[in-house]
């Protein structure tokens, strides 16, 4: 049996008295890359923002590395900092330096001090194609890398598990490239990944499994390609017609 | 020199007496306002802070608190706030001097605008901002430290500098009780020379100490500037 790197069990939370997660359940494995779909307001920013408790949950049930996160306000920065997440944008502190951005992180976190995280910072920088931007400030650079900068920020502290939220959507379709061919990099280093995304190409590519998600449930879920290519629902079906050639 | 200038500058004064004797004597008073304006201001910056924090964090009772707070301080005038406290508090034992009456009344009252600024700064941060730090595993502290608040000061230094602008100008409502700052210095030699247009001095005094100040708030907003933000304004 895999390892299980989260558990989620009937998790249900909204915003004000709207309900938006309606019981969902999940399991991810260590190394597992899952892809989440579904229409506008379905739930899927939610889900990956529950997580690390960024979004508060009614009730139900998550367990991340073994251990417990709902009220548990103890093991929450424990959590939070072997958690990975990237936003859809605004995400880059503007008054840092990329360096800045993805050392104080570390220095915050690992207790590294500001020498040795910047070594770090910028090793990961320069990964990602931003070596050459590192003294940059985020405002002064395209919306492509600003989200690879977003994306070493989260890869700096090593997480076990990465959360992307539409990271591309933001983004036109030039820049959009730029970071998917980066996701498909850091997807093929075996890190388990949850990303909210609707680049069906990335998916297909990298996905070990995709679900879809509509008004707060799980509707599908199953290897990748089997429901990218056949899903089982007329629901998902209509969703993913419309998803690779929204005119017809 | 015995130019005379009477005609414009009032009957019985020559220019020997205007700039030896009475610009001389109403620049005494500059020190004055400078120190009613400084105090004032620092004391409203460090009440500000904590009515901001009171309405941000605290529950809802304390935040009614620092609310009803900022709405009297702002919704009553000044000079009313002045009189009730050099005037009225010492029918409760509580007898101040001009000076610190008037410290007190004009700090008391910019805190209430100070703490409005400051709010509206940290609200103005967007939301992802706070949860970015957040999923970086921030404690509230380090959140604000690192990255909210050096924001919010960017956002609120021109208000801020502005608020310190209008407290020069406030200050000289302290002349009605009494404190011998930069108007009640120009009123004296109005009266002792009957020379109503004494009063342009005190107006040039005021724009002396006014002017630098803006400038000063456009080198920081300059200096500080986060790099590349004009270009999200265009």
């Amino acid at each position: 049996m895999n390892e299980k790197i989260l558990t989620i069990k009937e998790l249900r939370a909204g915003y004000g008295k709207i309900e938006v997660l309606r019981g969902v359940n999940l399991e991810v494995d260590k190394g597992e890359k899952i892809v989440v779909i579904g229409p506008s307001g379905s739930g899927k920013s939610t889900l990956l923002k529950c997580i690390p408790m960024l979004v508060k949950p009614w009730s139900g049930e998550i367990i991340f590395n073994g251990k417990k996160v709902i009220n548990e306000p103890s093991s929450l920065k424990e959590v939070r900092t072997k958690i990975g997440f990237v936003f859809q944008q605004y995400s880059l502190f503007p008054h840092m330096n990329l360096l800045r951005n993805v050392a104080l992180p570390l220095e915050l976190s690992k207790g590294l001090n500001k020498k040795d995280a910047e070594n770090i910072a910028l090793s990961i920088l320069k990964r990602l194609g931003l070596g050459d931007l590192a003294f940059k400030y985020p405002l002064e650079l395209s919306g492509g890398q600003q989200q690879r900068a977003a994306i070493a920020r989260a890869l700096a502290i090593d997480p076990i598990l990465l959360l992307l939220d539409e990271p591309t959507s933001a983004l036109d379709p030039e820049l959009r490239y730029e970071v998917v061919e980066a996701l498909y990099d850091i997807a093929k280093q075996g890190r388990s990944m949850i990303i909210v995304t609707h680049e069906i190409d990335f998916a297909e590519a990298a996905a070990d499994r995709v679900i879809f998600i509509e008004g707060g449930v799980i509707i599908e879920e199953g290897d990748a390609r089997e429901v990218l290519e056949k899903p089982k629902m007329i629901r998902t079906e209509k969703f993913l017609r419309k998803l690779k050639s929204p005119i017809k | 020199m015995a130019w005379r200038i009477n005609k414009i500058l009032g009957v019985g004064m020559d220019l020997n007496q205007f700039l030896f004797n009475i610009i001389p004597y109403i620049a005494e008073g500059i020190p004055v306002t400078l120190q009613l304006t400084i105090f004032s201001f620092t004391f409203g910056l460090a009440l500000g802070i904590v009515l901001a924090a009171m309405r941000i964090f605290a529950i809802t009772p304390i935040s009614g608190i620092a609310r009803a707070y900022i709405e009297f301080f702002r919704g009553t005038p000044l000079l009313v706030q002045l009189f009730f406290i050099y005037f009225g508090l010492p029918s409760i034992g509580i007898k101040l001097d001009a000076f610190t009456a008037s410290i007190l009344a004009i700090g008391l009252n910019s805190a209430a605008y100070q703490a409005e600024i400051l709010r509206s700064a940290i609200k103005g941060i967007p939301e992802e901002q706070f949860l970015s730090a957040e999923s970086l595993g921030m404690s509230t502290s380090e959140m604000y430290r690192f990255i909210i608040l050096p924001q919010a000061i960017r956002i609120a230094t021109p208000a801020l500098v502005n608020e310190f602008v209008a407290l020069v100008k406030y200050t000289s409502l302290a002349s009605i009780i009494g404190v011998a700052e930069l108007l009640r210095k120009t009123e004296y030699m109005v009266a002792y020379t009957f020379s109503p247009e004494i009063y342009l001095v005190a107006a040039i005094f005021y724009l002396a100490i006014c002017l630098p100040s803006s400038q000063i708030s456009k080198i920081l907003e300059h200096k500080y500037a986060i790099p590349g933000y004009k270009r999200t304004l265009v």
